[in-house]
């Protein structure tokens, strides 16, 4: 049985106060995400992702379309006793502790009050949080907020785990720390359903992904399934400078280092600059394929990168 | 009522608790103690009545500010700030939120309200030296102010519902007024023609009766109010509030969170 299973689910908007023109968020589209799956949910900024995310939890309605949870009818409530959720940049009511807010979320779940009272800690403890378990959410960073995020969304044992962006705004330890919480609760037989633009969190932690653009699904799939579409390429380092006007012409990248020239380029242009290279008479030191990224994926069918923070990363 | 409302609301009242709403007690009991030792100096015979009035008219606007404010932001307050995003994530209805924000509201007026009231006997305490009979009516106007802040309450949640909070705050108050001229919008209708006659009728019954609901008057005077009154005006408010809390609920049904 899927655990999520969207049955053509499409949100357009009317925008425009007159002259009304309508804008399509989200094409229609089927996706189903198996039990025990960590499925990344791919797009660049404005996608859909959200707006998916947050139709799959009734926050806003559909213009067609529904959707399966955990195998039951989205729109019944109760499933969500088992659904954890995590919006995008999370906001909590800042006048709680971080105890007092698990506590009313697990009531609001329907949890055993003294299940609760001992999980609470369990926890805080489990996203690095018990220090700050009697501070008010007011005083707490960014990443502290994340992580509360993280613990409310898992407060109740849920089945299935939906996060938004579960990621951003954490440190590079504070993204490690999440990323072995994912692969902890996949241990633990959840399934974890979760969108991000950061692509390399998606290559180490997704059993499959899907790819979202301007509203559309382009692609689900394996992650190597994926970059595998992408013509692979090849490192090729010689010793000289001459053929190096002959190899950019080929369209690669060249950097110099010392006497080495380092070039990538498609692997189909490869026999091209070898050939360019024992023409001048230099001598090749290495020819290496490079593995492709989902970057590389991203950047050829989509045409453009995910985001701006690969860059800053 | 269950268990998800009655979470919400005294989630409610900890946050107003928290954010300090009770603090206008301060004030109000500086504003009773001063006004009963300034009153029990300049007045003569009729210490009693000038107690009553300034003490029940204060709790009224007190309590109807603190409504009407906390009132509009309960829900979109909640919508602006997306903490409504992981409420609704939980099994937790709809109708669930907007009721159990509802009596949150309500609860946190009840408690003010209460304290202030003790506040207002005290002075009267102070300056009559002994409590009497007569002095139930201001128990039963007291009661009456309450059921007000329900109505105002259920109105400026209403009108969050589909409007700006500056709008709902203005129309609140703007609905609080008309309804504090009740009785005259009916003289005014049973008195007018034709066209008129028809539009103020239906809005002289649309408007809540807040006038009926306000007996600080016969309370100042020790006058005892008719039971069939308390009854009625029970009846009344708390129709009234079922009926724009339903208006609430209806349209946040439909709303798609930003």
């Amino acid at each position: 049985m899927p655990a999520i299973e969207i049955l053509g689910l499409e949100k357009k908007y009317e925008v425009g106060f007159l002259r009304k023109t309508e804008k399509v968020a989200l094409k229609p589209f089927e996706l189903a995400v198996q039990e025990g799956e960590i499925f990344g949910y791919l797009g660049p900024n404005g996608a859909g992702k959200t707006t998916t995310l947050k139709l799959l939890m009734g926050l806003i309605f559909p213009t067609a379309g529904s959707a399966r949870l955990l195998g039951r009818h989205w729109r019944d409530p109760d499933v969500k006793t088992e659904i954890g959720f995590l919006p995008e940049q999370p906001y909590f009511y800042d006048y709680l502790t971080a105890t007092e807010l698990l506590e009313y979320y697990g009531e609001l779940s329907g949890m055993d009050p003294t299940a609760q009272r001992l999980r609470v800690p369990e926890v805080l403890e489990r996203v690095g949080m018990t220090a700050a378990a009697s501070t008010q959410l007011r005083k707490f960073s960014k990443g502290m907020l994340q992580r509360v995020g993280i613990a409310q969304a898992i407060i109740h044992d849920p089945k299935l785990v939906i996060l938004d962006e579960p990621m951003s705004g954490l440190d590079p330890m504070g993204r490690l720390e999440v990323r072995d919480i994912i692969h902890s609760l996949k241990d633990e037989g959840k399934t974890v359903f979760f969108s991000t633009h950061i692509l390399s969190d998606a290559e180490t932690l997704c059993d499959r992904v899907a790819v979202l653009n301007e509203g559309e699904l382009r692609a689900i799939g394996v992650v190597a399934d994926l970059t595998a579409q992408v013509g692979g390429k090849v490192e090729v380092v010689w010793q000289g400078e001459k053929a190096k006007p002959a190899v950019e012409a080929l369209g690669a990248e060249c950097r110099t280092t010392a006497s080495l020239v380092r070039a990538v380029l498609p692997e189909a242009k490869l026999d091209a600059a070898l050939d360019a290279i024992r023409q001048a008479r230099e001598r090749l030191v290495s020819v290496t394929p490079v593995r492709a990224t989902l970057e590389d994926y991203f950047l050829q069918k989509l045409g453009r990168k995910p985001l701006e923070e690969v860059e800053t990363r | 009522m269950n268990s998800r409302v009655l979470t919400i609301a005294a989630n409610t009242f900890r946050e107003a608790v928290r954010d300090r709403v009770l603090y206008n007690l301060v004030f109000f009991a500086l504003l009773m103690a001063g006004g009963s030792i300034l009153v029990g100096q300049i007045s003569i015979d009729i210490e009693r009545q000038v107690v009553v009035n300034l003490g029940l008219t204060a709790v009224s606007l007190f309590g109807v500010v603190i409504a009407i404010f906390i009132g509009i932001g309960l829900v979109s307050k909640e919508i602006e700030k997306r903490t409504l995003y992981t409420v609704l994530a939980r099994p937790v209805r709809r109708w669930e939120f907007i009721v159990g924000k509802f009596f949150g509201l309500v609860i946190t007026l009840v408690v003010n309200t209460f304290l202030m009231s003790l506040g207002v006997l005290l002075a009267l305490l102070y300056v009559a030296h002994k409590l009497e009979r007569g002095d139930l009516t201001v128990v039963v106007a007291i009661y009456f102010i309450v059921l007000q802040f329900v109505v105002v309450t259920a109105l400026a949640l209403l009108f969050s519902s589909f409007s700006s909070p500056l709008l709902s705050a203005v129309l609140a108050f703007a609905v609080f007024i008309v309804g504090t001229f009740a009785e005259d919008l009916r003289g005014f209708a049973a008195m007018s023609q034709g066209v008129t006659r028809v539009g103020a009728t239906i809005a002289a019954y649309l408007m809540p009766n807040f006038a009926a609901l306000n007996v600080i008057a016969e309370a100042a005077h020790a006058k005892p109010v008719a039971g069939n009154l308390i009854l009625f005006n029970t009846v009344y408010a708390l129709l009234y509030a079922l009926a724009a809390v339903a208006g609430a609920v209806l349209i946040f049904e439909r709303r798609n969170l930003k």
